[in-house]
């Protein structure tokens, strides 16, 4: 029952939704930078939204499975394919023993996420797998995923050799979720004016609504640094630390943006400009370097009302998959 | 009654601040509301976190609006507990034990302690004096796991931030920012001037009571030669 790491990936780390409630012992919540497709990645394997996955960077690790496995591939598109037959993504798939999955070419998107029916069995801390790559704990021994790790996942109540109607490498499950909807407009994000949002020159303002950044080769899953107009407040400000939040937009001395990511820390000293709705973070979350990026501003009540529908949209998601995996083990039960 | 603004820092979280103060009375009222917000606590209340002078509330806006006694929108609803929290909690005055933490201040673990010897016209000797005279507070922890924001020192000896951050500061290292000190729990890139390290480990992830220092202690640094240093980082390890 487990996945053997044949080649690693440049950055292969086992995340979940993230370590919550430590914010007060300076551990920050980790967790997936997309947390909706580590969530659909879940869900469409029949495992419970906060399981572990592996977030997958692009160049792709290389997976030997030594056992029959249902699996689902979400988020970036790297051409999954399993013996150099292509995988669909955001499509459920029985796939069987000693084949080799692998993600050869980068064809859209940062970032991607595998769920094994079961979970995979690792080191939970605070109660979250996350990895905490900084602190060196969770996930899979702290760190990322090398060359010769063997990763059990749990047994399954499903014999899902039983499931397979052929004699090919892997088999298909007859649904799928468009996620299309969530990923709209890729490059425009919404934000909530920050705290210190009002103290930005007029000049200032107008261009972060109206002109285009581009992240730098320097981002990482801490945070987006971000070139474009320089951003300045009317006088200069020194803050002591307060809480930071992921998305959260600040502005450094220099007058540059960065955007805090998943491993962003507990707290910040810089000033708000503002704090990206967390039904964009997903969209932040898949683009690369060189990407460009726009920001329109939003109220956080319409920004509440916002989280909310997508929420509802989701769970209609969810329920609709949790019917055809119950559908799918009553078939299998012996 | 301090003056306040609430005000979201992003669609499920929230913060009451209480101004850029680094102030012992405003910091005993956030702490006050930190555990009045743990007694009083509600579903979908994801963390609190306590800084200088400020409260935090990370909260899971689906989880509130999914309750039939909180209208909508939810923001308003956890605004309100803030503004409780800030009413109806009260400062405990509590006996605190000054927690004594060694600091060897050579110079091959304090690599800015000749720069701020010529920037303050001090002796280095005199640094050392003044950095472990005094008790300091423990404001709040952040930054990464364990880091305590610890405050006032001695203005002879405050000084900026490093114009650059060092791309490694070694585990242990006990810094300088303003009126600020502080200990770097893990290796990590940092911009605090660097007069001393400890052999204390502040973050040892196999302990389960993980941090050595908590928001609201009482910190007393004393000098230890490096020989002391090897005998008490052996005796931790």
């Amino acid at each position: 029952m487990s996945i053997v790491i044949i080649k690693p990936g440049i950055l292969d780390t086992i995340q979940d939704l993230g370590r919550n409630g430590q914010g007060s012992f300076g551990i920050n919540p980790g967790g997936a930078m997309d947390r909706l497709a580590a969530r659909l990645a879940n869900v469409l394997t029949g495992n419970h939204l906060n399981e572990a996955v592996i977030e997958i960077h692009y160049p792709g690790p290389q997976i030997l499975f030594e056992q029959d496995a249902l699996i689902t591939i979400t988020g970036a598109d790297f051409t999954a394919g399993l013996n150099d037959e292509p995988l669909p993504l955001w499509k459920p798939v029985l796939i069987r023993k000693n084949t080799v999955l692998q993600f050869p070419v980068l064809k859209k998107g940062a970032r991607a996420y595998l769920a094994v029916h079961g979970g995979f069995c690792v080191e939970h801390w605070l109660n979250s797998y996350s990895t905490n790559l900084k602190a060196g704990i969770g996930g899979w021994k702290g760190r990322r995923l090398e060359k010769g790790d063997e990763l059990f996942f749990r047994e399954s109540n499903c014999r899902i050799a039983d499931l397979f109607k052929s004699e090919n490498n892997f088999q298909l499950l007859p649904w799928s979720v468009n996620p299309y909807s969530f990923y709209k407009d890729l490059h425009e994000v919404l934000f909530i004016p920050g705290h210190e949002w009002n103290e930005l020159t007029s000049k200032s303002k107008h261009d972060l609504s109206s002109s285009t950044y581009t992240i730098h080769p320097s981002s990482d899953r801490m945070g987006y640094q971000l070139r474009g107009n320089l951003l300045h407040l009317e006088q200069k400000k020194e803050m002591v630390s307060c809480a930071v939040s992921f998305g959260t937009i600040q502005l450094l001395p220099n007058g540059q943006l960065v955007i805090l990511m998943a491993d962003h820390q507990t707290s910040g000293g810089y000033p708000r400009i503002g704090h990206i709705i967390s039904p964009h973070l997903p969209k932040l979350a898949q683009l690369n370097p060189g990407d460009s990026l726009q920001f329109r501003p939003i109220d956080i009540i319409t920004a509440e009302s916002f989280l909310l529908s997508q929420h509802n949209e989701l769970q209609i998601l969810y329920r609709a998959c949790e019917d055809r995996l119950k559908k799918l083990y009553a078939d299998c039960r012996p | 009654m301090n003056e306040y603004t609430i005000f979201a820092i992003g669609d499920s979280a929230i913060t009451i601040d209480f101004g850029n103060y680094i102030s012992e009375s405003l910091n005993k009222k956030v702490m006050a509301m930190q555990s009045w917000l743990h007694q009083n606590s509600f579903e979908g209340l994801v963390d609190i976190i306590i800084a200088y002078s400020s409260l935090s509330i990370i909260y899971d806006p689906a989880v509130l609006a999914s309750k039939n006694n909180i209208s909508k929108p939810v923001f308003e609803f956890v605004k309100q507990k803030l503004t409780d929290a800030y009413h109806l909690s009260s400062v405990q005055e509590r006996d605190r034990i000054v927690k004594r933490i060694p600091v060897c201040y050579d110079e091959s673990f304090g690599p800015d302690l000749g720069f701020i010897s010529s920037e303050k016209q001090i002796k280095m000797d005199e640094i050392v004096y003044l950095h472990t005279s005094i008790t300091y507070r423990v404001y709040m922890i952040g930054f990464q796991p364990g880091f305590p924001y610890m405050a006032s020192v001695n203005e002879r000896i405050a000084i900026p931030r490093k114009d650059k951050p060092r791309q490694l500061v070694a585990a242990g290292s006990v810094g300088l920012a303003g009126i600020q000190t502080g200990v770097y729990p893990l290796d990590s890139p940092g911009g605090w001037q660097i007069i001393g390290r400890t052999p204390f480990k502040l973050f040892d992830k196999t302990k389960p009571n993980l941090l050595i220092m908590k928001p609201g202690d009482q910190v007393q640094f004393y000098p230890v030669t490096m020989k002391e240093f090897s005998r008490l980082s052996n005796r931790r390890s």
